[in-house]
């Protein structure tokens, strides 16, 4: 951390801030945030990184999914001032400069979208669920714990159960990441 | 020579701004960000009836960052009040818990929350009454039901018929209150400029928001501008403003800064609309064969003291089947609650619930299959107005349902397979929506270098309707798809009607033909002389409509579910659903797919999940947000498949398209109640279809 937070004239209504810096999407941005400052407000009224959406800002409906040191988070429930040196990527960042991801490309072939409201938590979560199956974790679904998961469509609706889409996509998202996965 | 551009309506055109939503480009309501903005933060009434006293605004001012702290004592005066939901800040008087009754707007959106937290109100509390009874003392019948259907429709004699009928359903439904929760929360981005106000906001239609705003504000129209261009869902909820509008611009107005103001999920379930809690009392009476010879839907709803909004739970039981007596009712009491409004289908989605319940209810009364039932009650014409439809295939539909899921040889007896831990049962219902159009302006202009420009005020809220209106622009125009642009969303485009209704491709599409016919026919007449400046021409149907034939116009599904329900547990599952439409021609096979889809995924969500707890304490919706408010999740919804018949219908627009936005509700709910009867023998007629009520 670059600067330690200034409590000398702390009292119960003065924020406390701390600087820092921030990696988002390969590019340093260096920050003074107050400490009440989730990363999901942090990205989209700080830094204008709009594609991390506000859905519940409770950590209920995964629309602000982002993704810390490749490990998929909630960023509503992430305080910004707990990211120094962590490197942040949001649904800008998921595209090799001008190729979008394949799974970018799945949604759209896939009409697995609506309103698109949710669908940068769904594109950050799916990108990080895919991480994990890869790492070998287990879901609450997977017959063998012992063998390597197989991401068939069970385990791809247990695992992406923490993004809710209100337009009823999920049908088309399962087959999207379903193509990209096998 | 003659050159074709083949047609594009038809195609599966990928949403054209598919790749701006999956890269984060596309931006929403409260992704604007003008200079010197501020944060609004709502306070909302801690009461559910009563008056506010005193706010201590002063002890707010003190709090770092913020500017100003606003309620009915120092609010500016609105030019129209009307006492209703949109009259904010304008009365100390308290109508439902959670309204908004003031607003703090600070520096940043962390000081707001802060503050916001932090006032300190006082109030004269009332006695509260938030309980809808079918009994209750102030029970009405309204003058109209949504948005103006007579209240009670009564033919025939159907006490005599339901008297004399040898076979008789008389059975009450009800459902709970239901909130949209579209997943963008609701938002608008103020910023005034003299007597100019902008508004980004997150809405259904541009040009009602900016009319609405206007009057609100005793400004013309033209003084105010919405800008739209992306909207995270709505379902209804954002099809007319709410309080959080005004709030919004209230709020700048008084700070003389642009302010952001984002509806919280927990405020939505207050002040955002939401389904009426219904209880519906169906009699069916019937001949030994299963026809119909009377039909009586009665409808108990409850509506806020400061708006009446009477939903039309029984009108779709007005054309489904024949039978020559019948009547329907609908009763409201304005109870100290939330404010309901439209959530997808209204109407026709809780009622549809209690009618194709009942159905199923007579179709084992009567011994007869259900799918055979509902053909038999076929009427030729609509039964309440005697029109002829303009097209009816609820028979094609219930048929190739029935081919598709297997539902021949289905054995009727309840609570006999087991598969494993579960009970499976299978079950059908039709589903029906009203087919409308409504008068809407659109422009096109000819780029000098060979592309158009469609402008209308339409709005996309993840129906495809940029991407429909593409398409059929492209087709009026006999142009390739990638020469047509389509900019809509924004008030400052000609005038158009709501995405509502299930009508936004008829009504707009519309538009959009005419307004292409006339540039044709422009270009024509000058001879391919193009000037510099491109050639515009514009349309307005409010005629072409007015003047439409009178027809019943409405499209039809029949829904198919089959569910297993754990013998130990009652938790049920929707194993399979398949939906069959006929909705005339299909625009976009891939985007219909993905609006029906969704609608069956909403009506499995309505079935197993949704329900809004009312607090009769403390008078507000008790499980007020995602945790406890269920919406069917990703591992909720395994097979659900929509198809549709074949649509030839001349009646209803250039594109011969009926909506499809709605429809996909309707009948789902009671299609997996059918199916869980049929697995275990218990008829639930009370949603949801929770553990508790199958575990006996």
């Amino acid at each position: 951390m670059n600067g330690e937070a200034d409590t000398t004239r702390w009292d119960a209504s003065t924020p406390v801030t701390v600087d820092l810096r921030l990696s988002v999407n390969r590019d340093e941005y260096p920050i003074t945030v107050d400490t009440r400052e989730t990363l999901l407000d942090t990205l989209r009224e700080r830094l204008d990184l709009t594609g991390a959406k506000k859905g519940c800002d409770h950590g209920q409906c995964g629309a602000c999914t982002v993704l810390v040191d490749g490990r998929r988070v909630k960023s509503c429930l992430t305080l910004t001032v707990t990211l120094d040196d962590r490197e942040i990527t949001t649904v800008e960042g998921l595209a090799d400069g001008d190729a979008p991801h394949p799974l970018q490309t799945a949604f759209v072939d896939h009409d697995a979208f609506q309103c698109g409201y949710c669908t940068p938590g769904q594109l950050c979560s799916a990108v990080g669920m895919l991480a994990e199956a890869a790492a070998g974790w287990p879901s609450v679904v997977t017959p063998d714990m012992s063998a390597a998961p197989r991401l068939d469509d069970d385990e791809i609706r247990e695992r992406m159960s923490g993004n809710l889409c209100r337009c009823g996509a999920y049908v088309n998202i399962v087959a999207a990441i379903g193509e990209v996965a096998r | 020579m003659t050159t074709t551009t083949p047609s594009s309506v038809g195609s599966g055109l990928d949403r054209v701004e598919g790749l701006d939503k999956v890269t984060g480009r596309a931006r929403y309501a409260f992704e604007y960000s003008p200079r010197d903005l501020a944060y609004a933060v709502p306070v909302q009434a801690a009461v559910a009836r009563g008056e506010i006293r005193a706010v201590d605004v002063d002890a707010v001012l003190k709090y770092p960052g913020v500017i100003a702290a606003i309620w009915y004592g120092n609010a500016p005066r609105l030019a129209s009040d009307d006492g209703g939901e949109l009259a904010v800040l304008q009365s100390p008087r308290v109508a439902y818990r959670g309204q908004y009754i003031g607003v703090v707007v600070a520096e940043t959106l962390q000081d707001a929350r802060e503050a916001a937290g932090l006032v300190r109100v006082e109030y004269a509390a009332e006695r509260h009454d938030v309980e809808l009874r079918a009994d209750h003392p102030g029970l009405y019948r309204p003058e109209v039901v949504n948005p103006d259907f007579p209240a009670d429709v009564e033919q025939g004699d159907p006490d005599a018929a339901l008297a004399a009928a040898p076979i008789v359903v008389d059975a009450v439904y009800s459902t709970p209150a239901e909130h949209n929760n579209p997943m963008e929360p609701h938002a608008t981005v103020a910023a005034w400029d003299g007597d100019g106000l902008t508004l980004h906001d997150s809405n259904q239609g541009a040009s009602a928001v900016r009319d609405t705003v206007a009057a609100l504000f005793g400004m013309p129209p033209a003084n105010v501008r919405v800008i739209s261009p992306h909207v995270g869902g709505g379902f209804g909820s954002k099809g007319l403003p709410h309080p959080h509008v005004v709030l919004a611009a209230l709020a700048a107005k008084q700070v003389g800064r642009p302010v952001k103001l984002a509806v919280t999920r927990q405020q939505m379930f207050a002040v955002t609309g939401y389904r009426t809690p219904t209880i519906q009392r169906v009699r069916l009476g019937a001949d030994a064969g299963g026809r119909l010879t009377a039909i009586v839907h009665e409808a108990f709803e409850q509506s806020s003291t400061i708006k009446e909004f009477a939903e039309q739970t029984t009108v779709p039981t007005r054309m489904m089947y024949a039978a020559p007596d019948r009547r329907t009712t609908h009763r409201l009491v304005r109870l100290d609650v939330p404010t309901p409004s439209w959530m997808r289908a209204p109407g026709e989605t809780p009622g549809m619930f209690a009618l194709e319940s009942a159905m199923d209810e007579l179709a084992i009364a009567c011994r007869l299959d259900p799918v055979e039932l509902r053909i038999r009650n076929e009427p030729e014409t609509d039964p309440e107005s005697g029109l002829p439809f303009s097209s009816r295939n609820l028979v094609a539909c219930l048929r190739e349902g029935a081919r598709r899921f297997g539902w021949a040889g289905r054995d009727p007896a309840p609570g006999v397979r087991r598969r494993g831990r579960l009970l499976v049962g299978t079950g059908v219902a039709a589903s029906t929506y009203p087919v409308y159009r409504r008068p809407s302006r659109a422009s096109v202009r000819a780029e000098p270098d060979g592309r158009f420009t469609v402008r209308i005020a339409a709005a996309d809220i993840g129906t495809g309707a940029r991407t429909v209106l593409t398409q059929i622009a492209a087709d009026a125009l006999r142009a390739p798809v990638d020469r047509v642009r389509v900019e809509i969303g924004d008030s400052a485009l000609p005038t158009a009607s709501l995405a509502g209704g299930s009508m936004g491709t008829a009504s707009w599409g519309t538009a959009v033909v005419r307004a292409c016919e006339a540039l044709l026919e422009e270009l024509d007449r000058r001879g391919g002389d193009l000037p510099a400046g491109g050639v515009e021409a514009d349309a307005d149907t409010s005629e072409e409509i007015r003047g439409q034939r009178r027809f019943a116009r409405h499209a039809f599904g029949a829904q198919f579910a089959e569910v297993g329900v754990d013998v130990d547990t009652g938790e049920t599952r929707a194993l399979r659903l398949l939906g069959v439409f006929a909705a005339g021609r299909i625009v976009n096979p891939k985007t219909a797919r993905s609006q029906f889809v969704g609608g069956m995924t909403m009506g499995l969500s309505m079935a197993l999940l949704e329900e809004s707890v009312m607090d009769r304490e403390f008078g507000d919706y008790l499980n007020h947000d995602l945790a406890q408010y269920h919406v069917a999740a990703c591992a909720d919804v395994r097979d659900i498949e929509a198809l549709w018949v074949e649509e030839d219908d001349p009646h209803l627009n250039p594109m011969g398209s009926k909506g499809i936005g709605e429809i996909g509700i309707v009948g789902t709910a009671a299609a997996i109640a059918n199916a869980v009867h049929h697995a275990t023998g218990v008829r639930i007629r009370d949603l949801p279809i929770r553990l508790d009520k199958l575990v006996r």
